[in-house]
């Protein structure tokens, strides 16, 4: 019996650990010996062709971390470069190409829709010839360890829905959030640490706010839930005890607690009192295990310097970089990493240059570092927004200012490590930006990806509740193969 | 396919008649005379589970137009192949439905691999195999039979039952041998029952008093008074207010603020003056349309109005209307019929006979509503409640509503209901998208359950009386069987929101329609049915787990013991607060914010609004019970959440109960916990007990009975140890006594952070938060 895993299921509940512990191991009779009327009961809950923490195939990536850019940054500023819009600058939108496609309340009653091109300039970049605008120099330099999608589309148009749909394969209601299936999926890798953790941060363009509901667990256990990390001394909400206690006192007190445990076990028989009593010593562990992990102090100048100096001051986009790594790296499953600050209505030009500095080098240090550790073949890092920004301007428009509705209809995310092909571009847009022309990639298709990449069908990773056996991927969604290495 | 039919199925029936051969020589005689396979119960899940999604209800998905939810469509000649039948009665080798499912050949057999679903188990083959033999007979679901009283079952142990309750379960326990348990002790018992009735727990005087009370009505006196407790009221409308998906901000996007608590304020009352579950039900679903409607019975209809509103700018207004449309017409599916009907939003329900037809019929009570997708962005009072709101004046508080608890009414509105003048008209939504109507529909019911008679007025006030009628086959059942939850952590039938094909199969039928008919009968009595349950000796079981019954029954589904439950989320803090005398009794009222862990709002908002910022209160507001507690849905409290609250996201009927280190980290360092230890301490140091009294009066206010030696020993210990370490570290007595706004009335001194160590130790127990 490996003792981790015990350990692991005892943090689980009872019924959820018999059932996980019957299949999980396939020792089903060394697991009824340590708990006699094993399979006796209803307790076996697996799912057809899924074994919790056993995924269906080899995967490629143990881990994910996921950058998510909160707002939509606009695709035609970063990544998908149009100079026709530049050309056709005021002109506007051939109906043609917008072709009756819904747009938001805040455009919809605009008498015009002028094209707008982008106020930066582009390049192109390394062996693969990426094209990537100037605001992100640092990107730019690593672009040969990335895979650029310029085709992702999406259905919702506003935030709230769109955000949710990303993270949870649903536009609307409790369903459990990526990171959760995949610590359902996958299991933890460290006992003394959360297995999907959770990082915000916010930049000076307009925001946009998150919610917790995105990192729920839904229907799934609340073990799977994301724990939010936050900066400052309490990375973990009620992780620090209370001054004037100090290690010691705690483990005393934590003694005093057990044994009483102990005598109510002994009297009632009850299996979850010896969980609780399990929770208590996990508790105990990461109150050391986790600061030791916030700690950045024994990070070399050479990381500091690649991250920037901005990763020293918690609770930044960078520092938060720099953490998801270090999490990452002691076995966090899912790492998910919010930015606020990317809805460039208006003021863009001005806006987009400073959100796209606290952003770009870390960013690129982090799969730089990744890659030096030589991690960042099992890690999959993601880069992105929910959806894309209208190619024709919000409002008033000028060389010097402009502003971007949503369009769900394409933009651009990129992908690295975790068995994803580097230094590619996939997908591509008509010269307008506006609709997809080749390759598009639906948010299924990308949760489908990604649950692949980890080893999962995403057809056959199901969790019953309420008489329906739900997906990621709802009902649909197919793994995008040209993208895998 | 079909190519391969004939070929397929010479070989296969080759094969089938050594597997046939071998289920009829293995199983021996008997076959008929055995006992009657229930399709309902045995046979249903089975085709419910691993057949109908693709041979069910849902035209769309239908296969080889094969439908096997309705025998003469299982019986009839298959439509692709002539000659054969899936069901013959009495003869499965010629029945294809069980070749298929028994057959080695995995291109013949079903479910096909490319379904995704697991193959049928032997057993389940098996019992089609005798359903068949036995005449393949379908009935219908259960759950939409009406349910009626059945004669009290025989039992073994005639002393045992005390009330009808007691015969369903005790013959349910003898069948599966199993004995129950002895009756608790009293203490205990008297913990059960406060925490049951009111949410809080006995005072140590309580506890004595009761304990010595000797009559024989003393438990039935005890669970009367509780009953006539203001608390009962705040008790009961926790699960409510998950069910009816409370929350005091809109939800989506900013999630501003809204004033929806006076409708909360209501259903305590409610509850407190024990309206029947009928008019409870029907002042929420339609109390604006009851002729001459009070204003009590309009702030009731807040009920259908405390879903999510958008005030993001730039939203297709009808794409959100119709989102609250549907949100109403799934929590009536969820919470009143415990019918998951969402499912036919896009399509044919896959397992209950539930079209998305029935679902657009229902949806047309809760369309006709004067309202629109998006009324205004964050802004001032103005936009805390949408239309249609309802004022609410000084007069009302001297009169109608003079339950609700707020003194100034500057502005104050609540969301209510209220129809248009003309109906708007309801579509059947294609794929449940907002624009895409396809054929027109009236206002009706799922024929499955129960038609909707001509004679009843076609709005939300008609829905009501058919939800009351006594043929109503869910309504009772429902509710019954989440206070049954409630009260046991697990329902009669464990799907609490999914009475359907796909939800649990209740473990004591019987019981659960006893309950439901004896409810109805008598006026739909809430407080009435949670004495009885608290009255029957079922109830009063002691919870000691034996390993034989563990074996027999992991989950006590037969409740040969009482459950130990952990107590839920408002129940943890109302135990702290009460116990240590911090707790401000006060009902009703704006929802409070207690102390939380800084950052959590500001972190994750869009900066607009009033809740862009968490400013935590102050004073006698640190101290109000759980339930009043600030949600602000985006960002729920985190210590409500950590122990399984609901988000008030959508309509929640049954909340998960975990055990995680979160939770524990909560009863070691969340300041209202310290504090209380805190106050505990100073209140016990000024009555100057000596230290074992000390240790028995700060055990009885969190557990709820004496300690036994061994505990009083180690607390005792601590406590002495403790002092010496705090007599010695004066800093350390400082820091750890200077928690939260209370100001101790005795001296920052070492005998105070011992004496709050100890307490802390306490507080930490399994025993503190559990029901046991």
């Amino acid at each position: 019996m490996n003792k981790e895993l015990l350990e692991y299921g005892l943090n689980i509940n009872r019924r959820k650990f018999l059932s996980r512990l019957s299949i999980g191991l396939g020792s089903a009779a060394l697991g009824s010996l340590l708990i006699p009327g094993l399979f006796d009961g209803t307790a076996a809950e697996e799912e057809a062709g899924f074994i919790p923490g056993i995924p269906h195939f080899a995967p490629k990536a143990k881990r994910v971390i996921y950058l998510f850019q909160n707002g939509a940054p606009s695709q035609l500023e970063t990544f998908d470069y149009k100079p026709t819009l530049v050309k056709m600058m005021g002109q506007d939108l051939p109906e043609s190409v917008r072709n009756g496609q819904r747009l938001t309340g805040m455009t919809s009653s605009q008498k015009s829709f002028p094209l707008v091109g982008s106020y930066y300039s582009f390049k192109q970049y390394g062996q693969s010839g990426a094209w990537v605008s100037e605001i992100f120099p640092h990107m730019a330099g690593i672009v040969d360890d990335l895979c650029i999608v310029r085709s992702l589309h999406t259905e919702a148009i506003n935030h709230d829905p769109a955000l949710t749909f990303f993270q949870t394969g649903a536009q609307q209601g409790n369903r459990p959030s990526m990171g959760s299936w995949v610590s359902y999926g996958l299991g933890t890798e460290n006992k003394n640490l959360p297995a999907f953790c959770v990082l915000l941060s916010r930049g000076k363009g307009n925001g946009q706010g998150v919610y917790s509901k995105l990192w729920s667990n839904g229907f799934l256990d609340s073990i799977h839930q994301g724990v939010q990390f936050s900066s400052g001394e309490n990375p973990i909400l009620y992780l620090q005890d209370p001054e004037g206690m100090d290690r010691t006192s705690r483990r005393k007190m934590l003694d005093k607690v057990a044994a009483l445990n102990e005598m109510e076990l002994k009297e009632f028989g009850d299996p979850e009192i010896a969980t609780r009593i399990q929770q208590y010593e996990m508790a105990y562990r990461m109150q050391t295990a986790v600061p030791e992990i916030m700690d950045v102090s024994k990070e070399s100048d050479d990381i500091i310097k690649l991250y920037g100096p901005e990763c020293l001051v918690p609770g930044t986009y960078a520092a938060n970089c720099l953490l998801a790594r270090k999490l990452s790296e002691n076995g966090v499953r899912f790492v998910q990493l919010y930015h606020q600050g990317w809805d460039q209505h208006g003021n863009l030009p001005n806006e987009m240059r400073g959100q796209a500095k606290d952003v770009d080098q870390p960013s690129a240090a982090l799969i730089t570092d990744l890659k030096q550790r030589g991690l960042l073949d099992e890690t999959l890092v993601i880069w992105g927004g929910e959806f894309g920004r209208t190619n024709y301007c919000q409002g008033k428009m000028s060389v010097e200012n402009y502003g971007r509705d949503h369009h769900p209809r394409c933009f651009s995310i990129w992908m690295a490590g975790g068995g994803i092909k580097p230094g590619m571009v996939y997908g591509e847009t008509d010269e307008f930006g506006y609709n997809i022309v080749k390759d598009p990639v639906h948010i299924h298709d990308f949760h489908a990806t990604i649950l692949n990449q980890l080893g999962f069908d995403h057809e056959r990773l199901t969790y019953r509740f309420q008489g329906r056996r739900y997906r990621l991927t709802d009902v649909s969604g197919h793994v995008v193969r040209d993208i895998l290495a | 396919m079909k190519k391969n039919y004939i070929i397929g199925i010479l070989t296969v029936s080759a094969v089938l008649a050594v597997i046939v051969f071998r289920y009829f020589t293995n199983k021996g005689s008997g076959d008929g005379a055995s006992r009657e396979i229930s399709y309902n119960f045995q046979i249903r899940p089975i085709l419910s589970d691993k057949c109908l999604a693709c041979h069910g209800p849902d035209a769309n998905k239908r296969e080889a137009g094969l439908r096997l939810d309705i025998a003469e469509e299982a019986y009839k000649a298959l439509k692709e192949h002539p000659r054969a039948h899936a069901l013959v009665p009495g003869k499965p080798e010629l029945s294809e439905l069980f070749l298929r499912i028994s057959s080695a050949d995995t291109s013949y057999r079903m479910p096909p691999a490319s379904s995704n679903l697991p193959s049928l188990t032997p057993d389940e083959i098996e019992l089609i195999r005798k359903w068949i033999v036995q005449g393949a007979k379908y009935e219908k679901h259960w759950a939409f039979i009406a349910p009626v009283k059945s004669p009290l079952p025989k039992v073994n142990n005639e002393k045992w039952p005390k009330n009808e309750i007691d015969y369903f379960v005790l013959n349910k326990m003898e069948e599966k041998g199993l004995e129950p348990n002895d009756e608790a002790d009293k203490a205990r018992l008297l913990r059960r029952i406060c925490f049951d009735i009111t949410g809080l727990p006995p005072t140590p005087a309580m506890i004595d008093k009761f304990i010595s009370n000797n009559s024989p009505d003393a438990y039935e006196q005890m669970i009367d008074t509780l009953l006539q407790h203001p608390s009962f009221g705040e008790r009961m409308a926790i699960p409510w207010l998950d069910a009816a998906r409370y929350a005091d901000s809109h939800g989506y996007q900013d999630d501003n603020y809204r004033s929806q608590w006076p409708w909360r304020d209501w259903v305590i009352h409610a509850f407190n003056e024990n309206l029947p579950y009928d008019k409870f039900v029907t002042w929420q679903l339609a109390g604006d349309l009851i002729p001459n409607a009070t204003k009590e019975q309009v702030l009731a209809t807040g009920f259908n109005r405390n879903h999510k509103i958008t005030e993001e700018g730039g939203v297709i207004d009808e794409e959100y209307r119709v989102e609250y449309v549907v949100d109403r017409t799934n929590t009536f599916g969820t919470a009143l019929l415990g019918m998951t009907i969402q499912c036919a939003r896009c399509h044919d329900h896959k397992y209950d006979p539930i079209s998305q037809k029935d679902f657009y019929q229902v949806s047309a009570f809760f369309n006709s509503i004067k309202e629109v997708g998006i009324e205004s962005t964050v802004g001032g009072h103005e936009t805390f409640a949408k239309n249609p709101r309802m004022d609410i004046t000084q007069e009302d508080l001297q009169g109608v509503l003079n339950f609700m608890n707020k003194s100034d009414t500057q502005g104050l509105q609540v969301s209510v209901m209220k129809d248009l003048d003309t109906a708007r008209k309801t579509y059947i939504l294609s794929r449940g998208v907002y624009d895409q109507h396809a054929t027109e529909v009236f206002p009706g019911t799922p024929a499955a359950i129960m038609s909707f008679a001509d004679t009843l007025p076609k709005n939300r006030l008609g829905l009501a009386e058919w939800l009351f009628d006594p043929r109503n086959p869910l309504t009772a059942r429902v509710f019954v069987n989440r206070v049954w939850q409630d009260i046991f952590g697990r329902g009669i039938v464990k799907s609490p929101g999914d009475f359907g094909m796909q939800g649990d199969l209740p473990s004591n039928p019987k019981l659960l329609d006893w309950l439901a008919v004896d409810f109805r009968e008598n006026g739909w009595n809430i407080k009435r049915l949670i004495k009885q349950i608290c009255m029957s000796a079922t109830y009063r079981q002691s919870s000691i787990v034996t390993p034989e019954k563990k074996k027999i029954d992991p989950e006590n589904i037969y409740l040969s013991h009482a459950p130990r439950i952990r107590i839920n989320a408002e129940m943890v803090r109302d135990l702290v607060l009460a116990s240590s005398g911090l707790l401000n009794k006060t009902i009703g009222g704006p929802s409070v914010k207690p102390y939380q862990p800084p950052g959590l709002w500001e972190l994750a908002t869009s900066g607009r609004g009033l809740l862009a910022t968490y400013r935590q209160d102050h004073g006698a507001s640190l101290y109000r019970r759980g339930l009043y507690t600030f949600i602000k849905r985006t960002v729920p409290p985190p210590s409500m959440m950590i122990f399984d609250a609901s988000n008030r996201d959508q309509c929640e009927v049954n909340r998960p109960r975990t055990n995680t280190p979160l939770q524990a980290l909560i009863m070691m360092n969340d300041p209202t916990v310290l504090e209380s230890s805190k106050a505990m301490a100073d209140l016990l140091i000024q009555e100057k007990k000596k230290p074992e009294a000390t240790v028995t009066e700060a055990f009885m206010r969190i557990i709820n009975r004496h300690p036994q030696k061994n505990e009083t020993d180690l607390l005792l210990l601590y406590l002495t140890e403790q002092q010496i370490y705090f007599n010695t570290h004066p800093e350390e007595v400082k820091k750890i006594t200077n928690v939260g706004e209370y100001k101790a009335k005795t001296t920052a001194s070492p005998v105070l952070a011992a004496t709050m160590q100890m307490i802390q130790v306490i507080y930490n127990m399994d025993e503190a938060i559990t029901k046991t």
